[in-house]
């Protein structure tokens, strides 16, 4: 067997097979919920919350700010031209390309952070049902101890509404 | 007012996905041959040189670079207004979104081909690119037109993953539903989503970085392609109004063009449930604020050219106020300000079918305000023997109405191959969070329900 899970019609009871598992020892960590929208207003919604998202994107812009200067100072410097006497190096208009790329870098950045943090780490992880796309909360453990498996569907059954399926 | 539920929103969203009509394909064919008709009069202009067209002394910047400009305006549509109303937390953005977010990526594509166009000869672009090369002409690197190159990348860039992410779990979405070579498709589109907690923080939590860094570089964008006018020693180009003068304009007439987008897939798609007359009015009156942003804007830019007085100044004043351009600029001003003023501004006219009249009059209005901002400036230079005057060849008006048939085409094949309006979004709004959990501040309101 690779996974037991059930089906819920609603976020309440979706939290109550939660808490059930949680009761009957499931680990945070091994309890897999899937919606087909974000459940914020559910605590189960809230896990996986802590991310360093929000520093990679500014590791990103510092990047993205480092290669600006870079490449304007290369380019300038290289060929030096006399443009309507500004300085070779000048820093009022080569602002706006450092500018241009810090955000380009904080963008890219986050980008990378999403798909590396959300979407590669779920590449091993198979447990899905398409009844979730109709509406349907998927809450179950994948992989789980097969002396642990009667216990686990009976605390899945348990709330209103619920569907329990094994794989 | 009545909200579909999950499963009616898959059916009706996925409906133009999952079937295809004969209008599909009479709409494809349509826009198809005005855009055949472009490629063919670009591949002529190609073929038998600029001279066909009518860009010659003084005037060499026209038809090609006020569609450049007019583009990249019609562009602020999108990102900028849903990342605007993504941070303000608006629940009535949440069916808007995504039909903006498509016309910023299009509107982008269809700006940056101007340039090429506008270049004669297309296969030697790669001379404008700062790179070593053994030629001794040099880029430069001060140039507007350098600083061009990077802010339409970054926001185009910007944009399309800002467009790509959210529609991701749309994707999943999709992928369960179809059969076959589709779902194949939308399985390696949806890279893995399934819909786990973590999956959802991350996803907003990108949404929210996307949005803030994206909003000024919206602003940028168009502050830069003003730059491109603005510092150049030509009378009313060199003017510090310029920057914001053409960021309202950019605002104003992507509002327009969402407007218009959104009315159209409300009749095709039938999505009358999902795009109710409170999206179009609250628009609406974000349409008149801007109207009035953009009459300001013209009321002191031509109030300080009047009492400075210069004449080279005074020479494209006087064009453009009662001279030849007369005509196109009062057609301007009515269409930009007294028009939709009157139908945004009184509130039994600001239905779906007025704003979508007060639209049209700005896109067509805000394309005569580029234009005019472009040619009698060129024409009517410092010295009177750099006069000239401009008229546009048949090449440069098919190329103009083939862009505006591209930009339909595009946004007609989007509509087909996927959701239109983000379907998690419209879900998420359908479940607002519990009032415990939700500061008054941030309160979500619910779908329709929001009256400004």
């Amino acid at each position: 067997m690779t996974a037991v899970y059930g089906l819920y019609p609603d976020g309440a009871s979706a939290q109550q097979a939660v808490n059930r598992l949680r009761a009957a020892g499931v680990l945070d960590r091994d309890i897999t919920v899937i919606s087909a929208q974000p459940m914020e207003d559910y605590e189960f919604g809230q896990m996986d919350k802590a991310t360093w998202m929000w520093w990679f994107a500014c590791l990103g812009g510092l990047i993205g700010l480092s290669a600006g200067l870079g490449l304007t100072w290369l380019t300038e410097t290289s060929w030096p031209m006399d443009v309507g006497g500004l300085p070779i190096y000048a820093w009022w208009p080569n602002t706006i390309i450092i500018f241009e790329m810090t955000m380009l870098g904080a963008i890219m950045a986050t980008t990378l952070t999403f798909v590396l943090s959300a979407l590669w780490p779920q590449r091993g992880r198979t447990l899905y049902d398409p009844e979730v796309t109709e509406g349907q909360i998927l809450v179950g453990v994948e992989h789980p101890v097969d002396e642990l498996v009667s216990e686990l569907e009976r605390a899945l059954s348990a709330p209103p509404g619920a569907r329990v399926k094994t794989r | 007012m009545t909200h579909p539920t999950g499963s009616r929103i898959n059916n009706d969203l996925l409906r133009p996905l999952l079937l295809t009509s004969w209008r599909f394909y009479v709409l494809v064919a349509f826009f198809g041959a005005f855009v055949a008709a472009g490629l063919i009069a670009w591949l002529s202009q190609i073929f038998f040189g600029f001279g066909i067209s009518g860009l010659r002394w003084p005037v060499y910047w026209g038809f090609y670079v006020t569609n450049f400009v007019f583009w990249i305006g019609i562009s602020h549509a999108g990102t900028l207004i849903s990342a605007i109303l993504r941070l303000v937390n608006a629940g009535w953005r949440r069916p808007v979104t995504r039909c903006a977010e498509v016309i910023t990526v299009f509107a982008l594509l269809i700006g940056a081909m101007f340039p090429l166009i506008h270049l004669g000869r297309p296969w030697l672009a790669f001379w404008l690119f700062p790179y070593p090369s053994e030629r001794l002409i040099w880029p430069n690197f001060r140039s507007p037109l350098v600083w061009d190159f990077f802010a339409i990348n970054t926001y185009l860039t910007g944009s399309i993953l800002f467009l790509f992410l959210p529609m991701i779990p749309d994707f999943a979405v999709v992928r369960d539903r179809a059969t076959g070579l589709r779902r194949r498709v939308y399985r390696v589109l949806a890279l893995g989503w399934r819909g786990t907690p973590k999956q959802w923080h991350r996803l907003e939590t990108a949404m929210q970085i996307m949005a803030i860094a994206i909003i000024p570089v919206a602003v940028s964008v168009h502050t830069i392609v003003s730059f491109d006018f603005s510092m150049a020693p030509v009378p009313m180009w060199n003017t510090t109004i310029f920057g914001p003068y053409f960021v309202a304009g950019a605002i104003f007439s992507g509002i327009a063009g969402l407007l218009i987008a959104m009315a159209a897939l409300r009749k095709f798609l039938h999505l009358e449930e999902y795009l109710h007359p409170v999206h179009f009015e609250n628009l609406g009156k974000l349409l008149l604020v801007m109207a009035l942003l953009w009459g300001y804007f013209v009321f002191n830019e031509r109030l300080v050219t009047y009492y400075g007085n210069g004449p080279a100044e005074m020479a494209v004043f006087r064009q453009t106020q009662w001279q030849s351009f007369a005509p196109l600029h009062w057609t301007m001003v009515f269409l930009n300000f007294v028009l939709p003023l009157t139908l945004m501004g009184i509130r039994k006219f600001r239905t779906i079918a007025g704003c979508v009249i007060a639209s049209i009059g700005v896109i067509v209005g805000m394309w005569l305000e580029r234009f005019l901002i472009i040619v009698p400036a060129l024409g009517h230079k410092y010295l009177p023997y750099s006069y000239g005057t401009y008229r546009p060849e048949p090449v440069e008006i098919v190329i103009t109405i083939a862009s505006f048939a591209a930009m339909s085409l595009l946004y007609v094949l989007f509509a087909k191959f996927i959701p239109i309006i983000s379907i998690w979004e419209l879900k998420a709004g359908e479940h607002p969070p519990a009032p415990d959990l939700v500061p008054p501040a941030t309160e979500e309101h619910r779908l329709g329900d929001l009256r400004l």
